[in-house]
């Protein structure tokens, strides 16, 4: 029977996959400690292809939005129209406005 | 909002084609069915590992043994990504490891019968990962965020063990007289086994109907079936591999190759514990869960005194 070890935690892992490119969130590994999250992030998501970065954080220091109030959290957002380039007029003619 | 409503409005997302992802309202009902299936997958990968792991050392070749090597990491690392998955739905990692060892989880019936011969690395690739990738590439769209992710991933390196199982079959197939029958021979032990893969037909199985419905599944296990075969047999025709199955004939009409008839009664036995290395692959697990129990104890203790180690970063 497997055991439990009370340091073994889930660490979320972000990887960046070229140059440029914004670090994306790729799963998670199980490990006791940041050294040791980072290489199995590397063993498990960077096997083949351009990882140029990693990124590995404790699953439970991510504080996120809950989609039950996905409604009223992102509301105000959603009625700003002058937010967008749309929502304004320019002379006909005029141009690289 | 009661559990009548949101159950529609769940269902009205599946519609609609929009992801489930772990923090949304889920049926009870789909959380288990999830959880059931994504750990009967995980667990597969990683039983997966040991009959292509009898072969490593017998590679024929380096470049037959680093393409194995890779691959049975491969493994390894797609029963990583599904735990994880198992994970988001509130399973716990151990609890369902502990499932395996104690011989009380199923995983995939194939990885009971034994690797007698090289061939049948080959054999794995392009039949047991061929047949596998029909199944992921229909999962990777499934409605589970997590899960559909995890597949994608997975799919992306099954081509490379497929096309590498087929190059060693190909070998064999043009190679003396004696290779060719070493792969007709693997053929022949693993075609049924393989079609039984997919589980069995549509009607016999008691959680199809909701799976399809709640989209985990987009299609039946017979269709799923007849992709594969479909597939295969001009991969096989292609050097002059037999199908062992004197039924087999193209329907013209349907544009389906039909095959004789399966013997379930061989996958229900396999399925039970009963096929020819059940208690060997659930014993090579517990020894290598045993083995490594010295490792993890050690790193445990290791974190443990940083952890405690004051006014310092752990790990640093």
């Amino acid at each position: 029977m497997t055991e439990k070890n009370q340091n073994w935690e889930p660490w979320e892992v972000f990887i960046q996959p070229g140059q440029g490119a914004p670090h994306e969130h790729a799963g998670n590994v199980h490990a006791s400690d940041a050294e040791m999250a980072l290489q199995n992030a590397r063993d498990l998501f960077a096997r083949r292809g351009k990882v140029l970065s990693i990124w590995v954080v404790p699953a439970r220091m991510i504080t996120a939005s809950s989609p039950s109030d996905s409604g009223p959290f992102f509301d105000p957002a959603d009625d700003k129209a002058y937010r967008h380039p749309k929502f304004y007029t320019v002379p006909k003619g005029v141009r690289g406005v | 909002m009661d559990d009548q409503t949101k159950l529609r409005e769940f269902e009205a997302r599946i519609l609609n084609g929009e992801l489930i992802e772990p923090k949304d309202w889920m049926p009870e009902r789909y959380r288990k069915q999830l959880i059931r299936m994504i750990s009967q997958h995980a667990h597969s990968e990683v039983i997966g590992m040991l009959p292509e792991g009898n072969w490593i050392t017998r590679a024929p070749n380096l470049r037959r043994k680093i393409s194995l090597l890779a691959k049975v990491q491969d493994e390894a690392g797609h029963g990583l990504y599904l735990y994880s998955a198992a994970e988001t739905l509130g399973a716990d990692r151990n609890s369902l490891i502990n499932q395996l060892l104690d011989g009380l989880a199923k995983y995939s019936s194939i990885f009971n019968y034994p690797t007698l011969t090289w061939a049948d690395i080959g054999i794995i690739g392009w039949f047991v990962d061929g047949a596998a990738i029909v199944n992921q590439t229909m999962l990777a769209k499934c409605s589970y965020g997590p899960y559909a992710r995890a597949n994608l991933r997975i799919c992306k390196e099954e081509n490379f063990h497929k096309k590498q199982g087929y190059e060693i079959i190909v070998t064999l197939a043009q190679g003396t007289e004696e290779q060719r029958k070493m792969a007709q021979d693997s053929v022949n032990r693993w075609w049924w086994p393989t079609l039984m893969m997919f589980g069995p037909p549509d009607g016999q199985s008691p959680n199809s109907e909701e799976l399809m419905r709640w989209k985990i599944k987009l299609y039946s296990k017979d269709e799923l079936r007849q992709r594969f075969i479909d597939l295969t047999i001009p991969q096989a025709k292609a050097v002059n591999l037999n199908i062992p199955d004197p039924d087999l004939r193209f329907n013209e009409k349907s544009g389906n190759w039909e095959t004789g008839s399966i013997d379930w009664d061989e996958f229900f036995r396999v399925i039970k514990g009963y096929g020819p290395m059940n208690r060997q692959r659930i014993e090579a697990r517990r020894n290598a869960d045993k083995n490594g129990q010295w490792v993890r104890a050690a790193d445990d203790a290791w974190a443990e005194k940083q952890r405690l180690k004051p006014n310092e970063m752990a790990g640093s």
